[in-house]
């Protein structure tokens, strides 16, 4: 696709025209992330991210095929090859910090991202298909970071396997069946090491595809802006080279920054000092809580605490993966044809509660079990469906959007865009104020 | 039909958790959580402040040294460092010569067939040796300490919370347990008398559950007699120690902070740049 003002690839060097006219490759690359590709003008810093998490994939790659050279997948060598790693390998110790911390990176800029697909409404038609590739990746990512996470095989990566594979065990008559099977044995071990490792390795690489295919189908209708008015003529974007490319790698910059800081200042602060020791099958920690990005889910799962009809483990783990599996049918709970939170101001406020309250399950996902955790957890999760499953279609049908700007030039033009952060929170904190301005 | 749906299920997940939510409610009052002496007498760890803290911390050498002697006159007869090498000593500052001899006079010696008939055997230990396990295996280690395994010391500054300052607070935190109180006021014996400390076991607030099968290893003043003159108080040697323990665990921070800062003076030089570059190609246009 492209609006047909999009410019043309023209080989400028012999070489390249060459190439061109034999496999289109170059063609293909300008046009997807080069100059042939129109993208609104008024797009804000948050939509960096998704660059962003482009960049987090490779680095994950790399310094993983690396880390690979000198992993023993075996339940008794694995932990002392990781810390062969730390002190023995030449810049051992940076590569496994980098992918260590390069996976919360990576999660965080993916929650950022999927963030900022829910309040610009980026899901809605015609970027579905879009939001369904979204979601898939985001399935294989914690897949992949989960697996990941057993590799070390400390005290937290086997005990982890030993409570997520349980949750199949849930699943009445064949759950047991099914748990052995995926581990390949009564507890994890070897067999679940091996497999896990084969499979943390092949999965960036699916994801890596599946990517290809998300970019694909934005290209079709192009990107979303903060306005959610689709683009209606060239005055309406910019090529992506070299605009979004500037911006993309100040973006790139300041990650790389905070990452770093991570790296090289605060290694395991995101870890868990049980991940320290050694697995031991006979020793269960005092505290099993899985990395902080399945906090929240696993809050949720707890949160079931009755049996009703069905046990209440099972509730738990249907609610988790439906909590996830729910996002796959956003575009059609959501009917408000606004894409922009900025002009819903009934949905916006809801919004923000949502993203309140996912924060209060990730504490209460790694907080002991008090009673008042679970209390919170359980009033924290009931809101997570109700929001999306009762309070979101309702409020489409029933809310009354501002008045939309006719295009992302007029609004651009007016001060309007959305893509300053100070005027976006303005117009968050007085929606009033700002209308006046228009 | 997707939204009606979706609306069930909400309400279906809200209902079971409503629920759940009743009857945690309802367990809060008739049967309330009961006070622990674990929950009601743990300390957690006092600060501990060494030179490898702080974003342009680095290793003091000396303590590291003399942490090290501390470790192997008291700590090595029963803890293990099996992940550091003796060669990795000339990094604290020892020379090649003395790591030599360290390690042919370190008291266990290195599991080795016999050269000859290929029986188990031990050799003295060589620089490029792992430091040697101190039991052969755990059942030997039961057997020797109370039935309790002395855990290997190589990760334990980063294996617990605030790994240093946990090591020093347990090791000068030993007290006697009648009488004693905590911060409040209340004397744990009277308040659960059913928390004294079995017997073999040790108490120690700092300890997750108040009983320790170590018992106190750093005793009296003088334990260790420093070579560089530093007083061998039990609080400095415990000191010493944590500072020790933080390098097995850590051998490498030195270079993490050196390549740290280089790696952020470049990326804030490259945002920079970048934003420069960004708001020149932007110039002109509204967005």
């Amino acid at each position: 696709m492209s609006f047909p003002w999009a410019k043309h690839y023209e080989p400028k060097h012999p070489l390249m025209k060459w190439v061109d006219d034999r496999l289109p490759m170059p063609r293909f690359v300008y046009n997807a992330v080069g100059a042939g590709y129109p993208v609104p003008r008024n797009l804000n810093y948050f939509w960096n991210f998704g660059v962003l998490a482009g960049a987090a994939l490779a680095i994950q790659i790399v310094t993983g095929i690396v880390l690979a050279m000198h992993f023993h997948s075996s339940a008794a060598s694995a932990f002392d090859s990781v810390e062969a790693i730390m002190r023995d390998v030449n810049a051992g110790w940076f590569l496994r910090y980098a992918h260590a911390n390069g996976a919360s990176m990576f999660l965080l800029v993916v929650y950022i991202h999927i963030a900022r697909g829910l309040y610009y409404g980026s899901y809605k038609a015609p970027r579905e298909m879009v939001w369904l590739l979204g979601v898939v990746i985001f399935l294989l990512i914690m897949a992949t970071a989960f697996m990941g996470y057993v590799l070390p095989w400390g005290q937290m990566s086997f005990w982890g396997a030993q409570v997520i594979t349980g949750f199949f065990s849930a699943i009445p008559g064949v759950g047991e069946t099914i748990r052995i099977w995926l581990l390949g044995g009564y507890a994890p071990d070897d067999a679940t090491l091996n497999r896990f490792f084969s499979l943390h390795y092949l999965l960036p690489f699916v994801i890596a595809g599946v990517i290809i295919l998300h970019i694909w189908a934005l290209h079709i209708p192009g990107s979303s802006n903060p306005t959610g008015v689709e683009v209606k003529g060239e005055q309406d974007t910019v090529p992506f080279h070299p605009y979004y490319t500037a911006k993309d790698g100040f973006g790139l910059g300041i990650f790389l920054l905070v990452f770093s800081l991570f790296i090289f200042f605060q290694p395991n602060l995101l870890g868990h000092p049980d991940n320290y020791i050694q697995a031991n099958p006979l020793s269960t920690p005092a505290h099993i809580v899985p990395e902080w990005y399945f906090l929240p889910f696993y809050a949720i799962l707890k949160s079931f605490t009755v049996d009703f009809i069905i046990p209440a483990k099972l509730w738990g783990v249907l609610a988790m993966f439906g909590s996830i599996l729910l996002l796959f049918f956003l575009p059609w709970i959501d009917t408000s044809p606004v894409r922009s939170s900025n002009y819903r101001p009934t949905y916006r406020i809801f919004l923000i509660v949502l993203l309140l309250d996912v924060l209060l399950l990730g504490y209460v996902g790694g907080a002991e079990a008090t009673p008042r955790n679970i209390i919170l957890g359980q009033i924290a999760a009931a809101y997570y469906f109700l929001h999306f499953l009762v309070i979101l279609p309702t409020v489409s049908a029933m809310e009354r959007p501002r008045a939309l700007p006719n295009s992302i030039t007029e609004a651009v033009l007016t001060g309007k865009g959305g893509t300053s952060p100070q005027e976006t929170a303005m117009n968050s904190v007085n929606p009033v104020a700002a209308d006046k301005g228009l | 039909m997707v939204r009606i749906i979706g609306g069930l299920v909400g309400l279906g997940f809200a209902f079971v958790l409503f629920l759940g939510l009743v009857s945690s409610i309802s367990g809060v009052i008739t049967d309330p959580a009961k006070p622990t002496a674990e929950h009601e007498f743990h300390l957690e760890p006092e600060h501990l402040a060494l030179a490898s803290d702080g974003m342009a911390g680095h290793f003091d050498r000396r303590q590291v040294q003399r942490g090290f002697q501390v470790y192997k006159e008291v700590c090595a007869a029963c803890h293990s460092i099996r992940l550091v090498s003796f060669r990795d000593l000339q990094k604290i500052g020892y020379s090649e010569a003395e790591v030599k001899a360290i390690a042919s006079q370190w008291a266990t010696e290195q599991p080795s067939p016999n050269p000859d008939t290929g029986e188990a055997a031990t050799r003295k230990n060589t620089p490029a040796d792992h430091f040697p396990l101190v039991f052969a295996n755990d059942i030997a280690a039961r057997a020797a300490n109370n039935n309790a395994v002395p855990p290997d010391l190589s990760l334990m500054a980063k294996a617990r919370e605030d790994g240093p300052a946990y090591i020093h607070s347990l090791l000068t935190g030993y007290r006697n347990q009648a009488g004693y109180k905590n911060e409040a006021g209340e004397e744990l014996l009277k308040k659960f008398p059913d928390a004294a400390t079995p017997k073999g076991l040790h108490f120690n607030p700092y300890f997750a559950n108040l009983n320790l099968a170590m018992p106190p290893p750093l005793t009296s003043e003088g334990q260790v007699t420093y070579a560089d003159g530093t007083r061998p108080t039990v609080d400095q040697m415990s000191k010493d120690v944590s500072a020790f323990l933080m390098w097995t665990a850590e051998p490498n921070l030195e270079a993490r902070h050196t390549a740290g800062w280089a790696a952020a003076i470049f990326l804030v030089i490259f945002s920079l740049l970048t934003f420069g570059a960004y708001r020149s190609v932007w110039r002109g246009i509204k967005h």
